[in-house]
C-alpha cells in the first residue's frame, strides 16, 4: 500500500514517498520517512516488505560508506546501483531474500542526476521517472503526459502535487502525506512534506424538493 | 502467471549472406505494466558476437553480468577472442550449472567467428539445450508468432540491407500479437568489417 515517486529534472533528482507506517489495515506512524541517505549524493527511497526494507538498507549505505572510508572518494550512482541490484539479486535465491522495491537517486560530477528503479527480483532500470506501488498504476500516465527533460525544480514539484493530488482522488488508501527530499550537486535537501491539494466544498444549493412533478 | 512471460520479450536471430543480423523488443514491464521503454536485452560479448537474453528481467542481467565474467577469463586464459560455437558451450555450462533452479532466461546467441568470419547463430533453453540451426533462431514469450513470421520472410543468402528488412518485420508484426513485447525495438546487423544498430520505429501499445 506504499508509494515511492521519483523524478529527474535537469541537474537533480526529486524523491518523494508516503510517509504511513502501516501493518495489516492499522496506520501505525503517519511521519515515517521511507528514504535513506546512502552518501552525500545517493538517496535511496525503500517500499516492501517491514523489517526488510530498514535492514536492506542500512546494509546497503553502510556498505556505500565503507567503501568512502577504503578508497577516499564516493561510488557513483550507476556503480552504487548496480552494486545494489548484485546484493538483491544474490539473495533472492538464498534462503533469506530481501523483499524490497527501490528507487534510487544520486548526483555525480561525471553522469549529472540519475534515477534507478529496481524492483525485488533485482531487475534494474534508469528511469527519467519511476514509480512503486499501487500508486504507479494512477501515477505513471500523469507522468507521461506532463514530463519533460530538463525540468526545474519548481516545475518538478508541480508535477509531484499533480500526482499526490492524483493518489488521493483515486487510490482507495488514504495516502495524505508525502516525505520529499531533493538530491543534487550540493547534496540531499529536505523539502516541506506534500499534502493532496485541499478542494473548496462545492456549494450545496438549499434542501432539494422531492416532489414528483 | 508464468516465470518466464513475467516481464515478456521478443528475440531473435538470423543468417544472412557472410552477415547475422540480432533483433530483440525493448520493453520492460511487471506483468501489464509498461516500466521502461529503453531496456537492454542484447549484449556484446566481442567485437562480432551478440548473445540476446529473454525471460525473467533479473537473470538477464545476472546471466549477462556472470557470461562477461566468464568471457573476460577465457579471453585472458587463452589470449583470444572466443569463438560463437565456444560461447554457445560456455553458456550452456552457466545455465546447466543451475540445474535444479535454474536462471529463468533463454539465451539466443549470433555472430560471425572470429578467423573464418563464418555466420553463426544458435539458442538454448532455460537449462542449457543447444541447438544450432542453419536459418534463424527466436526466443521470448511471442516465440510462435515469430516462428510463422521468421519462416515467411527469411530465405537463404540474404544480403545485409535483405536481411535487416526481414528481421525488422518479422520482430515487429509478431511483438505486435503479443501484449507483453514490443514497445520499441533494435537491431543489430554484424558483418565482417563493422556492425550496424539500428532502434525500429515500433507500435507504441
Amino acid at each position: 500500500m506504499e508509494c515511492l515517486i521519483g523524478i529527474r529534472g535537469k541537474d537533480f533528482v526529486l524523491m518523494a514517498g508516503d510517509s504511513v507506517a502501516g501493518r495489516s489495515v492499522v496506520a501505525m506512524k503517519k511521519d515515517h520517512d521511507k528514504m535513506y541517505q546512502l552518501s552525500n549524493r545517493l538517496l535511496m527511497a525503500a517500499c516492501g516488505e517491514g523489517g526488510d526494507t530498514v535492514q536492506f538498507a542500512e546494509y546497503i549505505a553502510k556498505n556505500i560508506q565503507l567503501y568512502r572510508m577504503r578508497n577516499g572518494y564516493d561510488l557513483s550512482t550507476k556503480a552504487a546501483a548496480s552494486f545494489t541490484r548484485r546484493n538483491l539479486a544474490d539473495y533472492l535465491r538464498s534462503s533469506t531474500p530481501y523483499f524490497v522495491n527501490l528507487l534510487i537517486g544520486g548526483y555525480d560530477d561525471s553522469d549529472g542526476a540519475d534515477l534507478y528503479y529496481m524492483d525485488y527480483l533485482g531487475s534494474m532500470v534508469k528511469l527519467p521517472f519511476g514509480v512503486h506501488g499501487y500508486g504507479s498504476f494512477f501515477v505513471l500516465s500523469v507522468m507521461d503526459r506532463y514530463y519533460k527533460e530538463d525540468m526545474t525544480r519548481d516545475e518538478a514539484l508541480v508535477l509531484l502535487q499533480r500526482c499526490i493530488d492524483e493518489i488521493h482522488e483515486r487510490f482507495i488508501i488514504n495516502l495524505n502525506s508525502f516525505k520529499v527530499k531533493i538530491v543534487d550537486k550540493e547534496g540531499i535537501h529536505v523539502m516541506k512534506d506534500l499534502r493532496p491539494t485541499t478542494k473548496q466544498p462545492e456549494e450545496t444549493p438549499g434542501t432539494q424538493s422531492m416532489d414528483i412533478v | 502467471m508464468s516465470i518466464m512471460a513475467y516481464n515478456g520479450a521478443a528475440i531473435m536471430a538470423m543468417k544472412g549472406k557472410n552477415c547475422v543480423a540480432i533483433a530483440a523488443d525493448t520493453r520492460f514491464g511487471i506483468q501489464a505494466q509498461t516500466v521502461s521503454t529503453k531496456f537492454q536485452k542484447i549484449f556484446e560479448l566481442g567485437p562480432r558476437l551478440y548473445i540476446g537474453l529473454a525471460g525473467l528481467a533479473t537473470d538477464v542481467q545476472t546471466v549477462s553480468e556472470r557470461l562477461k565474467f566468464r568471457v573476460n577469463l577465457y579471453e585472458l586464459r587463452e589470449n583470444r577472442r572466443v569463438k560463437p560455437k565456444t560461447l554457445l558451450s560456455v553458456v550452456s555450462n552457466l545455465l546447466y550449472e543451475r540445474r535444479f533452479g535454474p536462471y529463468f532466461v533463454e539465451p539466443v546467441i549470433a555472430g560471425l567467428d572470429d578467423v573464418t568470419s563464418e555466420p553463426f547463430v544458435a539458442s538454448l533453453d532455460l537449462i542449457g539445450c543447444p541447438m544450432v540451426t542453419e536459418d534463424f533462431v527466436v526466443s521470448g514469450t511471442c516465440s510462435e508468432q515469430m516462428y510463422g513470421m521468421c519462416e515467411s520472410v527469411w530465405s537463404p543468402d540474404l544480403d545485409p540491407d535483405q536481411l535487416f528488412e526481414a528481421i525488422s518485420q518479422a520482430l515487429l508484426n509478431a511483438a505486435d500479437r503479443d501484449a507483453v513485447s514490443g514497445w520499441g525495438a533494435v537491431v543489430h546487423i554484424i558483418e565482417k568489417d563493422k556492425v550496424t544498430t539500428r532502434t525500429l520505429k515500433a507500435r507504441m501499445d
